[in-house]
């Protein structure tokens, strides 16, 4: 003999209180996309077009931009916003091409560690990135650390 | 004045003409059948015909063991919605001059719901999702003994549009969210929700609007807009959906 459920018990848990993640993993995708257009046109702009244009790009002008902070800064900003942006995005078409199960996790488990290891080492990398480091051997360096 | 009389009796070539079309249909009878296999048949019709009057006259004419829904036949009991040349559609609103009749037309079951037989699918997921969103009023008021609850002209034309569902569920399987696990409430429940949540005589709006944040909930739309087109009312899904969305960020309806 079972019972009969009382009426109106939902058939789902009741959603948990608190912070929801997947309405401000909704509300960060279209506000990262929106600052990404500035960012990455501006980015393209500068680098591709100002100046002597594509011809300008050499491993100087990278170094150059990364004495900057203004430019350390905005391309750390390109880095998070963008590999959260697309991890998020990879994660929404793993949600909707598998099943809740091992393989939907490890899927997911690989694409957080993907974009961690990529924010981490380029966010180290333009904050510590020096074209002429102190001890290297000569023949190595940039022809414009001599000076 | 004598009564006017048609001069000319109509000749035979007058006659409206009617075509031969070739429906082909996703057959499964889980008797028999392990996989569903298409079938063809050919069936006398006028361009002012419906999908609905083919599939009668193979019912009653050449294979009686034809399983299909449908209740009223004119479009408001939301039983004939199947896939029509691959778009969801009531079977009682197509009409054959709105065709290609010089290919087959193809007719199957609407997809991510289980199918029984046919035509026919298990609506239960469907209805489940639909009961999760409490699609009833709950006011915490009582209404003036012997009065109606007032709303105004504005008021009700907020939610107008999502009123007009028949829940045919042509929406819900039109979505390829829906069809990846079936766990996504799907657009009609989101619709019937919304009818409610911007009801000015309705106070449960938060509740329903937390059963939506869920992570099944609104947030798995991704606006393919498949649901506005597939809706045989001419609801405009997609755009409740983004409404119900904005309700949420806002914390009020």
């Amino acid at each position: 003999m079972t019972t009969i459920e009382a009426p109106r018990t939902p058939v789902r848990p009741a959603p948990k209180r608190g912070v929801n993640l997947e309405k401000w993993g909704w509300i960060y995708m279209r506000v990262s996309g929106v600052v990404l257009i500035v960012l990455i046109f501006t980015h393209l702009f500068v680098n591709l077009m100002l100046g002597d244009g594509v011809k300008a790009i050499d491993f100087g002008f990278v170094g150059g931009k990364w004495a900057d902070p203004f430019w350390q800064w905005w391309d750390v900003a390109m880095l998070w916003l963008a590999l959260i942006h697309g991890a998020n995005g990879m994660r929404t078409i793993v949600n909707d091409y598998t099943k809740p199960g091992t393989a939907q996790k490890l899927l997911k488990l690989a694409l957080f560690l993907a974009a961690a290891v990529l924010i981490v080492l380029g966010t180290l990398v333009v904050f510590t990135f020096d074209p002429c480091p102190a001890g290297a051997p000569a023949d190595l360096l940039p022809s414009f650390c001599a000076a | 004045m004598s009564t006017a009389t048609l001069e000319h009796p109509p000749a035979e070539a007058d006659a409206i003409q009617s075509f031969t079309v070739t429906f082909l249909i996703r057959r499964f009878d889980p008797d028999v059948d392990t996989e569903p296999r298409w079938q063809d048949f050919d069936v006398e019709m006028y361009a002012t015909d419906r999908v609905l009057d083919a599939l009668h006259k193979i019912k009653w004419e050449q294979d009686g063991s034809l399983t299909f829904r449908r209740s009223c036949a004119h479009g408001i009991c939301g039983s004939d919605a199947m896939r029509i040349n691959g778009r969801n559609r009531l079977a009682c609103k197509t009409l054959i001059k709105d065709l290609d009749i010089s290919k087959p037309i193809y007719v199957e079951a609407i997809k991510g719901l289980p199918l029984e037989k046919d035509l026919i699918v298990d609506m239960e997921p469907f209805f489940a999702s639909y009961r999760e969103v409490q699609p009833f009023l709950q006011a915490n008021t009582a209404a003036e003994p012997g009065k109606e609850r007032v709303q105004s002209v504005a008021q009700r034309a907020i939610f107008d549009d999502t009123t007009k569902c028949i829940l045919c569920a042509a929406c819900t399987s039109s979505c390829p969210v829906f069809w990846t696990d079936g766990q996504y409430f799907g657009p009609a429940a989101i619709v019937n929700a919304h009818r409610f949540i911007f009801d000015s005589r309705d106070d449960e709006a938060k509740v329903r609007l937390d059963i939506l944040n869920d992570k099944e909930g609104v947030w798995r739309c991704r606006t393919t807009f498949n649901c506005t087109e597939a809706c045989p009312r001419g609801i405009e899904v997609t755009k409740a959906i983004a409404e119900v969305k904005q309700a949420i960020m806002r914390g009020r309806p």
